[in-house]
């Protein structure tokens, strides 16, 4: 048996949890429906761009929806959660109102639930894995809101925890990039008493958490008590820093800094090179959403502008595809639609925001693909040719290829455009260090530690996985801050 | 020991204005500190500022540094909200943010004869380069332009790093009357020209690129392109060069003139014309 298995059988043998299972029978437990998570109204949330759509479970609803938990002797759950995150004992502590303790068994394993419980995509994780998916074809315990439901209860009753830190040890490590990847991997460091600086080349703090997802999914908020809780344990934020322009690596390696951490992200945006792409109103999401939201420019109060248009046109089928095209509703669009190659099954957005999107009268034009743009005589965009695609066989990816249909194009009148097909790593850092070993997609290669090729440098989240996830990223940087002091106390041992 | 300060002051304490002073009614130059970009930047490089938690990213080329001062000298026209604000802040304040150097720097050698043509404000990013490859050992002959006298900027500057300087004015007020390609064709049919460098409005380097191609001379132009970040993270700035798009921030400022696609350029320029006249304006009437 391995470790891990040991240890939640010895938790889930605890006296409290034996008798709380006793507490209700099976078949009481399964024959409770899945909660509804309350939501703001449709015609009311798209007037807003930063009010969130999920309210959050009340105390009751969570109770239920926790006691609907069997606590699994194999909470096959688990493996679903790429961190293991010990979930039926934080759901049962909800079950008993330990909420408190419920957030610490989160915070065991993840530095941001109030996060990830609100952005994670759980019905390809945890949810997918539950006994009531697998065995019951039941709708899965709400893992995800529960989470939420815990962090959010730990952030509101002013009872959050600073964690307690070792004595400083006077090491100085340097986190560049401020996502979720470096605020996980910065804490942990912090905790082990190392003195930690994160560099940010924006002049906000968070990463993507800031600049991309928009408020009506991840309000500020919530971030912003992450990073005072941080500041509380002594991580120092610098922002409008970069490494590798502002100052090198040496110079920092000069001003003591002994370990590195580059979680730089994925921030390079991707466009299809097709006629027409240059035109003004078509932009990346990476634009749009960074003018929205990190800049402010759906407020008369910011000086910075964003394009508006009656008809949007969003391609791609991602999470930043569905943030830019409820974005462009709030805006004021009157049509908003998502174009993307493949069908509703293969998006690979949160399955939520596609239903968030449709409730908020977005349309899906799906199998589809723009091959070129027209422009008025201004050079504004006002024309779209799509090209419609059937599917064909499993790719790479092992979903179903989309296939041009022949003499299937269609014109569409759109004035602005939003290009959201992905993105590839931020190749400044890579290209300040040529002795780092990067992938031909230009991504750092690590080893299972996440160190680099250079024995200082660790590398975690999007700049080592290409756009991943948030939860992907967090856990990189605590496996990167775990190796790292490995490597720190084993190097001091063979001094 | 600068990183350090930065680190336990964060740099929004530092970015403090120590001179500023008007080269024209339009264009203001400020120097401020920034002791870390004084001593990373190299010519070409540029800036972006915020000058409140309100303000757009601003992008500005670094005109000059001074390592042991440690500032560096921008030079801004007002077009715009921002730049008006830019403007009207005084010795003393402070910009909110200020972050780089950013873009790729030019890459400077010993060529032979270098011709620098700079247009209007465009003499400001001009002048690092011209005294860059004046410092390496080139013969360096600027034309200057600009649509008159009072709008000729750097003059002194630009003479302290070139061995001749031709000015040009629309309106005859200043140097010769005529255009800056007048002005550049004369040197070319004079004397043998490596290389040129233009900066200055679109349809300046547009116009004189085509001149150079015509002479065959390798020429390099210095975009302006609408940015956001200016680290390479939304493609605002996007370009056609070559027939492949860049990002002027990361992939620029600078590029081969001859293979840029100037009219898309210029047609991206004015994507928010509308929404900066109609911002220039509701400020216009509150101040
Ligand atoms: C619009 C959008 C929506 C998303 N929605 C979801 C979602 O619902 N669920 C989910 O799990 N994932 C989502 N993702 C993906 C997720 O946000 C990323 O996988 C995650 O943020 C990656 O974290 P990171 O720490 O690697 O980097 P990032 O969050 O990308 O942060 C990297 C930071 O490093 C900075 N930087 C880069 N180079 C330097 C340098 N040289 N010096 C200093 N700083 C530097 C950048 O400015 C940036 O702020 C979404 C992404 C986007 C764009
Ligand atoms: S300004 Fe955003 S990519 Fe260049």
């Amino acid at each position: 048996m391995t470790i891990l298995s040991e240890y939640l059988k010895e938790r889930r043998n605890e006296e409290w949890r034996a008798e709380l299972r006793k507490k209700l029978k099976g078949k009481e437990r399964t024959s409770i429906p899945r909660v509804k998570m309350p939501e703001v109204e449709p015609q009311e949330r798209t007037k807003h761009q930063n009010v969130e759509v999920n309210l959050g479970l009340t105390e009751e609803q969570a109770l239920v929806e926790a006691s609907r938990c069997m606590d699994c002797a194999t909470p096959t759950c688990i493996d679903g959660c790429p961190v293991q995150i010990n979930i039926p004992e934080f759901v049962k502590n909800i079950e008993r109102k330990e909420y408190g303790l419920a957030a610490q068994t989160l915070k065991k394993t993840s530095a941001l639930p109030a996060v990830c419980g609100r952005v994670c995509p759980q019905e390809k994780q945890c949810e997918e894995q539950c006994f009531y998916t697998t065995k019951l074809g039941k709708d899965p315990i709400a893992i995800g809101y529960l989470e939420r439901f815990a962090a959010d209860w730990e952030r509101e009753s002013g009872e959050m925890s600073v964690p307690e830190c070792a004595p400083a040890n006077g090491k100085k490590i340097a986190a560049i990039g401020s996502g979720p990847a470096s605020l996980s991997f910065a804490g942990d460091m912090a905790k082990l008493g190392y003195d930690v600086t994160v560099f940010e080349a924006l002049h906000e703090i968070g990463g993507v958490l800031k600049y991309g997802i928009p408020e009506f999914r991840l309000p500020n908020s919530v971030v912003d008590v992450e990073l005072e809780n941080l500041r509380k344990m002594g991580v120092k934020f610098v922002n409008n820093f970069i490494v590798g322009r502002t100052a090198s690596f040496d110079d920092l390696k000069e001003e003591g800094f002994e370990g590195f951490f580059v979680a730089s992200g994925a921030g390079l945006p991707r466009f299809m090179n097709i006629p027409g792409e240059n035109y003004n109103g078509i932009m990346s999401s990476n634009e749009y959403l960074t003018r929205v939201n990190l800049m402010g420019a759906a407020s008369d109060d910011n000086d910075t502008p964003v394009l508006r248009g009656k008809t949007v046109a969003v391609i791609g089928g991602g999470n930043t595809a569905m943030d830019s095209v409820r974005t462009s509703k709030r805006l004021g669009a009157e049509r908003s639609i998502i174009v993307y190659r493949r069908s509703r099954a293969e998006m690979p957005a949160r399955v939520e925001e596609v239903n968030h999107a449709e409730e908020e009268g977005i349309e899906f034009m799906n199998l589809a693909n723009p091959v070129e743009y027209f422009a008025d005589e201004k050079g504004r965009v006002n024309k779209m040719r799509v090209q419609h695609m059937e599917l064909g066989e499993p790719d790479a990816s092992g979903r179903r290829r989309p296939v041009p249909v022949e003499g299937s194009e269609e014109d569409i009148d759109v004035d602005l455009v939003i290009v959201a097909v992905g993105v590839s790593p931020n190749p400044l850092i890579p290209s300040c260090l040529p002795e780092l070993k990067v992938s031909k997609w230009g991504t750092i290669e690590v080893g299972d530690n996440m160190q680099s090729s250079i024995p200082v440098l660790f590398a975690g989240g999007d700049i080592v996985r290409g756009g991943a996830t948030v939860i992907l990223a967090m856990g990189d940087g605590r496996k990167a801050a775990a190796s790292m002091h490995e490597y720190l106390s084993g190097e001091q041992k063979n001094d | 020991m600068h990183i350090q300060t930065v680190i336990s002051t964060n740099s929004n304490f530092m970015n403090r204005i120590v001179d500023k002073e008007f080269l024209s009614e339009n264009v203001v130059k400020i120097v401020v500190e920034a002791p870390l970009i004084a001593k990373s930047r190299k010519p070409g490089n540029f800036i972006i500022l915020r000058i409140s938690d309100k303000g757009e990213r601003i992008p500005l080329t670094i005109a000059a540094a001074d390592e042991e001062k440690g500032t560096i000298t921008l030079i801004a026209q007002k077009v715009g909200v921002s730049t008006e604000k830019l403007a009207k802040m005084e010795v003393g304040d402070s910009l909110h943010d200020l972050v780089g150097p950013l873009g790729k720097a030019t890459e400077i050698s010993k060529i032979g004869t270098i011709l620098a043509c700079g247009g209007g404000v465009g003499i400001a990013p001009l002048l690092p380069i011209v005294e860059g490859f004046k410092k390496a050992g080139n013969r360096v002959i600027s034309v200057l332009a600009a649509r008159s006298k009072d709008l000729i900027i750097l003059e002194d500057e630009m003479r302290k790093w070139s061995d001749e300087v031709i000015i040009m004015t629309d309106d005859g007020s200043h140097g010769t009357k005529g255009l800056v390609t007048e002005g550049a064709e004369m040197v070319i049919k004079r004397e043998k020209v490596d290389e040129c460098i233009a900066i200055g409005p679109a349809i300046m380097m547009k116009f004189t690129s085509l001149l150079t191609k015509k002479y065959d001379i390798p020429t390099q132009a210095s975009l302006n392109s609408i940015m956001v970040d200016g680290t390479g993270m939304c493609g605002a700035c996007r370009v056609t060069v070559g027939g492949k798009t860049k990002f002027t921030c990361v992939d620029g400022p600078e590029f081969d003139a001859h293979q840029i696609d100037f009219d898309e350029m210029m047609m991206r320029l004015g994507g928010y014309r509308e929404e900066e006249k109609k911002d220039y304006e509701r400020f216009m009437s509150q101040v």
